[in-house]
């Protein structure tokens, strides 16, 4: 064994190892192959330990939201329903109702979508979204798909005597332009707009727009909770960063503990004080402040939504700038001062910017969090606090319009990976840090 | 810093104006949850205090909302779910997120800046659209409505605060002592139970704390993921808000202040620990 070992090792030393690198190793490779061999072997272990936490996160939740983007295009339900009204749709020019060969196809498509066992029909899921595009399209569909084993050729007065609807040409654009494998339409619908006859995208009717005014009131919300994070969390950042340590540390307590109380307990907080019988208008009334008659309303409407909020998001701002205050030397103020400087000017000029790193990390943390925000907004929310979060819920639960769900939400997860890249770039990723 | 003799009127009067003002602030921050606490014995079905709260008379306290809590059986049911769903997230979280940031810290990783952007992305993502993702995939392999769906997606959100705070451990460990103990003859298994776990435990406590918190306080995926079954207490809270408001809720949230108190307690008796252990601080 011992000599078998040997043996190359000294063939090694003596013949091409020296000639080259001139450094073996015991076992006759030349130093720098062994090295990087075992650089190799070292970067596969570290591999290897991340490994499992990286799989499952793909698996568990990089790839189900993958899937959701994919839900925002994906279009199976028109082209699996009625591939040959397609096909014969084909080269039509959208102007004047088809011909009949086109009733011919769709009613060959509804006969073999009924011999399908129920779970598999197609019919009632192209309803559902053909409805999107067109209210009571999803009505006209279902009923005919009831009686359709009756009808006989000419098969386009059939479907006309059926429902008025076939006999619409707005029906049958939508059916063309939504036959396709891919869509833009939940996009188009989550702007606001709509495609008009000729296949462009308008603008929809004034009373018809939703997203977009909620998108930006979604944004202004989120900019107004950040500022008033900033002017609260300023002065009493500053005043821990004064303090001696142990007082810092004590009101650093008194900043973590709603920190780390449930969030819903403290949106319940904000509804027992808030609320029309609650504390505060209890008081005032007591005090004789307001009348009885005339409670002020301070919750289930924007107020809330921007109180809790603040409350909530508060701690996100005070610790990246305390930690940020932490490091500035006090004796620069000072320098200040002794050149002249009024404690306004020195402020100004000369603390005011070296906290602007603390600023911009709180800033953004709290805008990512609160424009992504869903639960506060929902209970204390009512109308006009809603976000585009609840929306999205909306969509979700009751409405069941996954497509746009998924668009208004990918437009959202879009706006906020691309904040916190800019977050990323401005402060770095390893300074998060939770108390 | 006090207020210096030589200060000026204006400087005075900013001087405490400063302090009323940062106190105003943290009444701000602490005033709301507090008075959720004695709110919570309140004799009567109201959200206010009543006159005999008020004037400390007995009569107007009471301990019937704790017995409703307590009682009850979608209460209790929601705490056990949150505690078998917090433990078995926490326990899976910790413990692939301390093997993940062992990696990450390793001067020869590949890929870093990438793969730590994916570790950490479900804190980044905000949680609706997670709870929507999660929505469709555990619907199509049959785990909604599951406790395995929800312990499962639980702890992908817990990981990223388990990864963060071993990482931030790991920069101030000494790698000689790993390599004297390989030197010595030990096994990469028993190096690890015997030297890196011992001084890496503190961060992986708060880790995993930091995970189970996120868990115990989720909502956002429970709505969507659990189903009646796996109700867990903020579940409950949130339909107790929406649906019928009672003081009961009150006693549901001093109790889980006091398990946060707790908590914080914990993980700041664990900081100055760690900090102690690895010299950063004296005391």
């Amino acid at each position: 064994m011992a000599q078998a070992d040997a043996g190359p090792a000294l063939t090694g030393a003596s013949g091409s190892g020296r000639s080259r690198s001139g450094l073996v190793t015991a076992d006759g490779t030349p130093l720098r192959r062994a090295l990087e061999r075992a650089e190799r072997r070292r970067k596969l272990a570290a591999f290897l330990l991340v490994a499992p936490l990286l799989a499952f996160l793909l698996v568990v939740f990089i790839f189900p939201i993958g899937q959701m983007m994919w839900r925002s295009v994906d279009n199976p339900q028109v082209v699996d329903a009625v591939p040959r009204t397609l096909e014969a749709l084909r080269g039509w020019d959208g102007n004047e109702l088809p011909e009949e060969r086109v009733f011919a196809a769709l009613h060959a498509d509804f006969m073999a979508d009924a011999e399908l066992p129920r779970r598999e029909q197609k019919i009632g899921p192209m309803g559902i979204r053909l409805n999107y595009e067109l209210s009571a399209a999803r009505g006209a569909i279902s009923r005919t798909g009831r009686n359709v084993e009756s009808f006989e050729p000419p098969y386009k007065e059939a479907f006309l005597d059926q429902h008025r609807l076939w006999g619409d040409v707005e029906l049958w654009r939508i059916i063309q332009r939504e036959g396709r494998p891919l869509t833009l339409s939940y996009y188009v619908a989550a702007l606001d707009r709509q495609y008009d006859a000729d296949g462009s995208v308008v603008l929809r009717d004034e009373n018809r727009r939703i997203y977009v005014s909620l998108f930006m009131r979604t944004l202004a919300l989120s900019v107004a909770i950040t500022f008033l994070c900033f002017l609260l969390g300023f002065p009493i950042a500053y005043w821990m960063s004064i303090l001696p340590m142990r007082y810092a540390n004590l009101l650093m307590i008194c900043v973590l503990l709603p920190f780390w109380t449930s969030l819903l307990v403290r949106t319940t907080a904000w509804i027992v004080l808030l609320q029309q019988q609650g504390v505060i208008n209890t008081m005032l009334v007591t005090l004789g402040i307001i009348g009885d008659d005339n409670r002020l309303s301070m919750i289930y409407n924007m107020t809330g939504t921007i109180v809790a909020m603040t409350h909530i998001l508060l701690p996100f701002m005070v610790l990246p700038l305390y930690s940020v205050m932490r490091t500035i030397p006090p004796s620069y103020m000072r320098a200040a001062k002794s050149l002249g400087a009024t404690p306004a000017t020195a402020f100004r000029r000369v603390y005011f910017p070296q906290t602007l790193p603390g600023i911009g990390a709180g800033a953004v943390l709290v805008f990512i969090i609160s424009i992504g925000y869903y639960i506060t907004p929902a209970l204390v929310g009512g109308q006009t606090g809603r976000m585009i979060s609840n929306e999205i819920a909306r969509h979700m639960q009751q409405s069941l319009n996954w497509g746009l769900a998924a668009a208004l939400g990918t437009m959202l997860l879009v706006g906020v990976l691309i904040l916190y890249w800019a977050y990323n770039r401005l402060v770095g990723a390893d300074t998060l840090k939770f108390g | 810093m006090g207020l210096p003799p030589y200060a000026t009127t204006g400087e005075r009067v900013w001087y405490y104006a400063f302090r009323v003002i940062c106190i105003a602030i943290f009444f701000f921050l602490l005033a709301p949850i507090l008075i959720m606490i004695p709110l919570s014995f309140n004799a009567q079905p109201f959200f206010t205090f009543t006159r005999e709260m008020l004037t400390l008379n007995p009569e107007g306290f009471s301990l019937r909302w704790y017995e409703d809590f307590f009682t009850s059986d979608s209460w209790m049911r929601s705490i056990r779910n949150s505690f078998i769903i917090g433990i078995a997230a926490t326990v899976l979280a910790t413990t692939l997120g301390t093997l993940a940031a062992l990696g990450l810290s390793r001067s020869q990783m590949p890929f870093k800046g990438l793969i730590m952007g994916i570790l950490i992305s479900p804190m980044i993502v905000p949680l609706i659209i997670s709870a929507a993702g999660m929505f469709f995939f555990f619907s199509s392999v049959n785990l909604a409505q599951t406790y395995l769906g929800v312990i499962l997606a639980h702890t992908a959100l817990g990981t990223p605060f388990v990864v963060i705070t071993v990482t931030a451990t790991l920069v101030g460990f000494d790698h000689s002592l790993t390599r004297a103990a390989a030197s010595l003859g030990a096994s990469p298994t028993r190096t690890f139970f015997k030297i890196t776990m011992p001084l890496i435990l503190p961060g992986v406590i708060s880790g995993a704390l930091f995970a189970f918190i996120t868990s115990f306080d989720e909502i956002v995926i429970v709505l969507f993921v659990a189903g009646v079954e796996q109700r867990t207490i903020p579940r409950e809270m949130w339909s107790g808000i929406r649906e019928q408001i009672s003081p009961t809720i009150l006693a549901v949230a001093t109790i889980l202040v006091l398990i946060s108190v707790a908590l914080l307690t914990t993980i700041e008796i664990l900081r100055r620990r760690s900090e102690r252990l690895r010299g950063l601080s004296p005391g």
